[in-house]
């Protein structure tokens, strides 16, 4: 397929996600504000005054890039889990199997749907942010990076766990039991270096923990891990997924038989 | 002349270890219009999921419009339409979205997709309903929805997979009509189908598969030759005389307002008619007992099933 004509399937597919998404809004881009605007009132202000300071700022402050991490990372996965599942089980992916669409195209299509949802969510949880706390980002350029490396990361999951899901009970597995936990214990909420012993080192194996904290040092400039560490895990995570997807795609798993 | 399709050797046997193919080879000429008949699980699906790349063969040759898949199947797809035989459009999305954004995969601008778009919901009876969710439309109007989506790309070669099953008579009709037009186009057109009325009206040629083979693979015309009886069944008044009964026709009384007649090939009608005539009893109606092509399927799997026993 000549690289314009894939270039106008992958605006196609990037398009329909973003239509898809826009369309149910009360669905997908409502909930997660409303969420973290309830995160915001009762960790940040409430409670939160009461804390004091973490890592030397406002304990607003030092939850508000953990939980945009937080929506980026939901929001980019179950988009493209929900999408691409919903799309075998009622067979429409049929309509891209059977055209000269490559399969990176179709990945990238998918993915950049995910990071369209996540970058979308996240900007209104910055938004809302602003209510409850003062922000001025530090870096641009690493907030920026982080910020698109993981939400291609999760979209990309999300793709490897709808290429393996038979059932809905199959992609709400993955985010209910792995992300969330995952989430929680990966420094949203706390310093790790208030950890010590086994969860300190349970801690260390949480790649969440390097991207919040990489974001963290993006936004506010606190950071407790090695921002370049940090990044090369994520830069890692990424190719691996992105890398297994294409494999299984090519493989056919779950689409051809 | 290049085929259309060009199938050697193909096996497909699944992760199960059905085999679903056993080596058919099948040569499709361009721009025929050709059946691929066979009764459920014999291998059609099988065959058209391997032509549009849903079903990975196992080993064998296939060429579309002359171009190896094996080589270069992304160039090769862009050569086929699809019509499968379930619905696999999202319900939710607009009728015309469906279209334009097929069309997109294709790599056709915006501006192409939305006349094309057009041009073949206008023909297909369905631009009225080009605002309608997909899910709202009746079985009739899916299908054709998706022979527009399939058009789109325009196709050298058109597969319909059971097109008009669940469709009414008035709209399959009108189907066929719209199939012919696009076959007298150009477009190759390869039909699979229950009704084998419906491939003794609109297809030239033929292949008849049954348990993963091949069991014929020639002219519409040339396998409607080898019908060695044909029965008719008539509607009458009146009573039926011995005499008639026992002319040398194998007539057999259904009750006593309609019998039927087996003619052996060659064998003319007329010396039953002028006994008919003679008894004063009068034809109301004639009529096939069954679609001539169904009689000829029934045997030849039926034959297939002696053989394997």
């Amino acid at each position: 397929m000549p690289i314009k004509d894939q270039w106008v399937a992958f605006q196609t597919i990037l398009f329909r996600e973003i239509q898809r998404f826009t369309r149910i809004w009360v669905q997908t881009l409502l909930p997660p504000a409303i969420t973290m605007g309830l995160y915001f009132a009762i960790f940040g202000k409430l409670m939160g005054s009461r804390i004091g300071e973490m890592q030397g700022v406002p304990y607003v402050q030092f939850v508000v890039p953990g939980l945009i991490m937080m929506a980026v990372i939901t929001n980019s996965f179950s988009n493209v889990v929900s999408s691409f599942y919903s799309s075998k089980f009622q067979r429409h992916v049929e309509e891209l199997l059977v055209s000269p669409v490559p399969n990176y195209i179709i990945l990238a299509g998918y993915v950049a749907g995910g990071v369209a949802r996540g970058l979308c969510v996240g900007l209104v949880v910055t938004i809302l942010s602003l209510f409850f706390a003062d922000l001025s980002v530090q870096n641009i350029g690493l907030t920026i990076v982080v910020l698109l490396l993981t939400s291609v990361f999760f979209a990309s999951l999300g793709f490897l766990n709808a290429l393996y899901a038979n059932s809905f009970d199959d992609i709400s597995v993955i985010p209910t039991f792995v992300l969330t936990p995952l989430i929680y214990l990966g420094g949203v909420f706390y310093s790790a270096d208030m950890l010590s012993g086994f969860f300190k080192t349970a801690s260390e194996l949480n790649p969440m923990l390097y991207i919040v904290n990489a974001f963290r040092q993006g936004m506010i400039g606190v950071s407790d891990i090695n921002v370049e560490l940090s990044l090369g895990i994520l830069f890692i995570c990424c190719v691996t997924s992105v890398g297994l997807c294409l494999h299984l795609l090519k493989k056919g798993k779950g689409l051809r038989s | 002349m290049t085929a259309a399709i060009s199938i050697r050797e193909l096996k497909k046997v699944y992760a199960s270890g059905h085999e679903a193919l056993k080596g058919i080879s099948l040569d499709v000429a361009q721009g025929d219009f050709f059946a691929l008949l066979g009764p459920n699980g014999a291998g059609k699906s099988t065959t058209i999921g391997v032509l549009n790349s849903l079903v990975t063969k196992t080993s064998g040759s296939v060429t579309i419009g002359g171009i190896d898949i094996d080589k270069d199947f992304s160039k090769a797809k862009t050569l086929l339409g699809v019509v499968p035989q379930e619905f696999n459009f999202s319900g939710f999305v607009k009728v015309q979205d469906i279209i334009t954004t097929q069309a997109g995969f294709y790599g056709l601008s915006r501006k192409v997709a939305k006349a094309r778009t057009e041009t073949l919901l206008k023909s297909l009876g369905l631009w009225e309903k080009r605002n309608e969710q997909a899910m709202r439309l009746s079985g009739g109007m899916k299908r054709r929805l998706m022979i527009a989506r399939a058009l789109v790309h325009e196709p050298n070669i058109l597969i319909l997979d059971e097109p008009t099953a669940g469709v009414d008579i008035e709209m399959r009709r009108s189907m066929w009509d719209f199939l012919k037009e696009v076959n007298e186009k150009g477009t190759t057109i390869i039909l699979t189908t229950h009704y084998l009325e419906e491939a003794e009206n609109l297809c030239r040629n033929i292949a008849i598969i049954d348990k993963g083979q091949i069991v014929k693979n020639t002219s519409m015309t040339a396998l409607l030759d080898e019908l060695e009886e044909e029965t008719f069944i008539f509607d009458y008044q009146g009573t039926l005389s011995d005499q008639i009964l026992s002319l040398p026709y194998n007539v057999n009384v259904i009750d006593n307002t309609r019998f039927s007649v087996s003619l052996k090939k060659g064998q003319a009608l007329n010396t039953l008619f002028a006994e008919l005539n003679k008894e004063g009893i009068e034809i109301s109606s004639m009529r096939n007992k069954a679609n001539r092509l169904e009689e000829l399927f029934v045997n030849l799997v039926e034959k297939g099933k002696q053989d394997a026993h």
